[in-house]
């Protein structure tokens, strides 16, 4: 089914994260706790989905008769948006808020939402297609998020050469789990 | 105000000492995504380049009345305009390039160096301080990109700027110019940094205790 | 920044409203200085993309669907579209298909000729392709992969073959080590052919062979 392999190809086979290099801000940032970055990585979800609702309203009614401004407009929803979420989650849940401090705003600037929104622009993507790539592209994020934050909790707590604390670590398990997705490929190609 | 740093020392930090990739570790999406070969890092670096320049001296200009409370909102409209103009024109005389690049040339408007620059920098000082604030940035990005960039494609296609250098004997490391060779390259070059930072402060401690 | 505590609501809206003004003006501006280059980019790409799949060719024509009818169009914008190729003496040689589809790791963008009277693919080139770098890019560039489709039949489909296996005139040889990506490729023109190969035959045989 084609929304099934959008779904999967931009969770796993194309993963947002490991093969396209967006949301690295975040993936190296807040990803120590397992707990955090779930919860970040559903922001990011609901972020995407929404963004790519509005994306997918932009392009069919306003942006055919503008195309230059669809990166300004494109911008703007994405700020909007996570502005509004920003509250949402204030309001719902303050410790999580407190959590996730400056990482909130962040998500703004996450290539990975805007990437969406171009991405399902330049595919043609209809409005259900749209949806399934959002989600998808969240789930993958998620993913990588996660995953990341599992191996660092464990790096932690061994005992690590000085020069590789911190970032370059981070870097090298990125690679290897890059690598390891990479497998993934050619998953549908047999259908 | 006696210790306030040079036009000249704001413009030289970025390119090494607060150097955006590998000091600071921001901008990072394009560091790798676009870094396959040197001239795609380089393409990648001017067009930022331009952005994070035009951006600062209109926001350095316009600082004093800019309202505060959609500053940020501002700052994302000037960047945006700069970021469109550099998308169409690299579309109409670099096609090319401009294929390669792709979507990451619209994402230059998220790259957090150049919204940080403006919140940080090109907001509170002057023209010159925040030009070659940006300049400085810049290039070191610029030259981030390019190192990375030529690390992936010296060993992934064998080439330097599109110049084969080996012979047609030299098999490729074609995992250098994948996604995993873009993670690992920036990893290894940490290390190399840190290790380097860490003998200078060796060295310095020895002479001061000397 | 601004020496103001906190500025009035109309001064936000003005300045929001001068920045949106100004930025708009920008990017229409460029926006119309640069299309046109932009536009004569593509064309050209996609003209020496045609030429290339239809060896002979040297002027062309665009056809859509209407009606379940292939027809002349002016332009291509926002509908598929294939390409109709003449020789220098007005001969039709075939057409040029567009075709996508999913390769071994991401969408693979390619256009084929088409030979109405005699039912073959006369060339390939492939438009944009993520395929594995020294493998599965080897469709691009590889020479003994694309002589594959200076003259194959396409009846009853196109059939990606083991490397060096090629017996009858509808199959490919894969490339060795990238068998997705090539089988892919054959997909993706078998996928064309579904869709255009019907249209095409009805209209050369409407005008008679020789148009």
């Amino acid at each position: 089914m084609e929304y099934i392999w959008i779904f999967v190809s931009a969770a796993i086979i194309n993963n947002f994260t490991l093969a396209y290099f967006l949301g690295l801000c975040p993936f190296f940032g807040v990803s120590k706790k397992i707990d955090t970055a779930f919860r970040l990585g559903l922001a990011n979800i609901f972020v995407m989905v929404i963004t790519s609702v509005c994306a997918w309203f932009l392009n069919t009614y306003i942006l055919v008769h503008a195309p230059y401004l669809r990166l300004m407009t494109f911008i703007v929803v994405i700020a909007s948006t996570v502005q509004f979420v920003e509250m949402l989650i204030k309001k719902l849940s303050p410790a999580l808020f407190k959590a996730l401090g400056l990482f909130l705003p962040l998500i703004t600037t996450n290539c990975a939402i805007l990437f969406l929104a171009l991405t399902q622009t330049s595919r043609g993507y209809n409005f259900s297609e749209g949806i399934f790539f959002a989600l998808g592209a969240g789930a993958g994020l998620t993913l990588a998020l996660v995953l990341m934050a599992g191996i660092r909790e464990e790096a932690e707590l061994s005992d690590l050469p000085d020069v590789l604390k911190g970032a370059a670590m981070s870097f090298l398990i990125a690679g290897i789990l890059s690598m390891a997705f990479m497998g993934f490929a050619g998953l549908f190609s047999g259908a | 105000m006696s210790n306030q740093p040079s036009v000249y020392e704001e413009t030289l930090k970025g390119i090494w000492r607060e150097n955006p990739v590998f000091v600071q570790m921001l901008g990072l999406c394009p560091a790798l995504a676009v870094t396959n070969s040197a001239i795609n890092g380089f393409a990648m670096g001017a067009a930022s380049t331009f952005v994070l320049v035009g951006a600062s001296f209109l926001v350095s200009m316009f600082r004093n009345v800019i309202p505060k409370q959609v500053r940020i909102t501002t700052f994302i409209i000037i960047i945006a305009t700069f970021v469109t103009v550099a998308d169409f024109s690299l579309q109409a005389f670099t096609p090319a390039l401009h294929k390669e690049l792709g979507a990451f040339i619209s994402l230059i408007v998220v790259n957090c160096l150049i919204l940080g620059r403006q919140e940080a920098f090109a907001s509170r000082n002057r023209l010159p301080f925040a030009v070659g604030d940006a300049a400085g940035m810049a290039f070191g990005f610029t030259l981030a990109l390019i190192m990375v960039g030529g690390i992936r494609e010296i060993l992934g296609s064998g080439s330097f700027f599109g110049i084969p250098l080996f012979g047609d004997n030299f098999e490729p490391w074609v995992i250098m110019i994948l996604p995993p060779g873009g993670f690992l390259t920036l990893g290894v070059l940490l290390i190399i940094f840190a290790s380097i930072k860490k003998m200078r402060d060796k060295r310095k401690l020895v002479q001061i205790e000397s | 920044m601004s020496s103001e505590n906190s500025a009035g609501p109309i001064r936000l809206i003005v300045t929001l409203g001068l920045a949106g003004l100004f930025s708009g003006l920008v990017i229409v501006s460029v926006f119309l200085a640069t299309q046109p280059l932009i536009k004569k980019n593509q064309e050209e790409a996609l003209e020496a993309a045609i030429y290339r799949v239809l060896p002979g060719a040297e002027t062309r024509k665009i056809f859509i669907e209407k009606d379940g009818k292939l027809e002349e169009a002016a332009s291509a914008e926002g509908v598929d579209a294939v390409y109709a190729g003449y020789d220098p003496s007005g001969r039709l040689v075939g057409y040029g298909i567009p075709s996508a589809g999913s390769g071994f790791q991401d969408t693979i963008n390619l256009i084929y000729g088409y030979n109405p009277f005699e039912k073959k693919i006369i060339g390939m080139q492939v438009l944009e392709s993520r395929e594995t770098p020294g493998l599965g890019d080897k469709i691009i560039k590889d020479q003994n992969f694309l002589d594959n489709f200076s003259a194959l039949v396409v009846e009853p489909v196109i059939v990606a073959v083991a490397s060096g296996t090629k017996t009858k005139d509808n199959e490919v040889d894969s490339i060795s080590g990238a068998t997705i990506s090539s089988k892919a490729v054959t997909k993706i023109i078998n996928q064309g052919n579904d869709k255009w190969r019907k249209l095409i035959d009805e209209k050369t045989e409407s005008e008679g062979q020789g148009k």
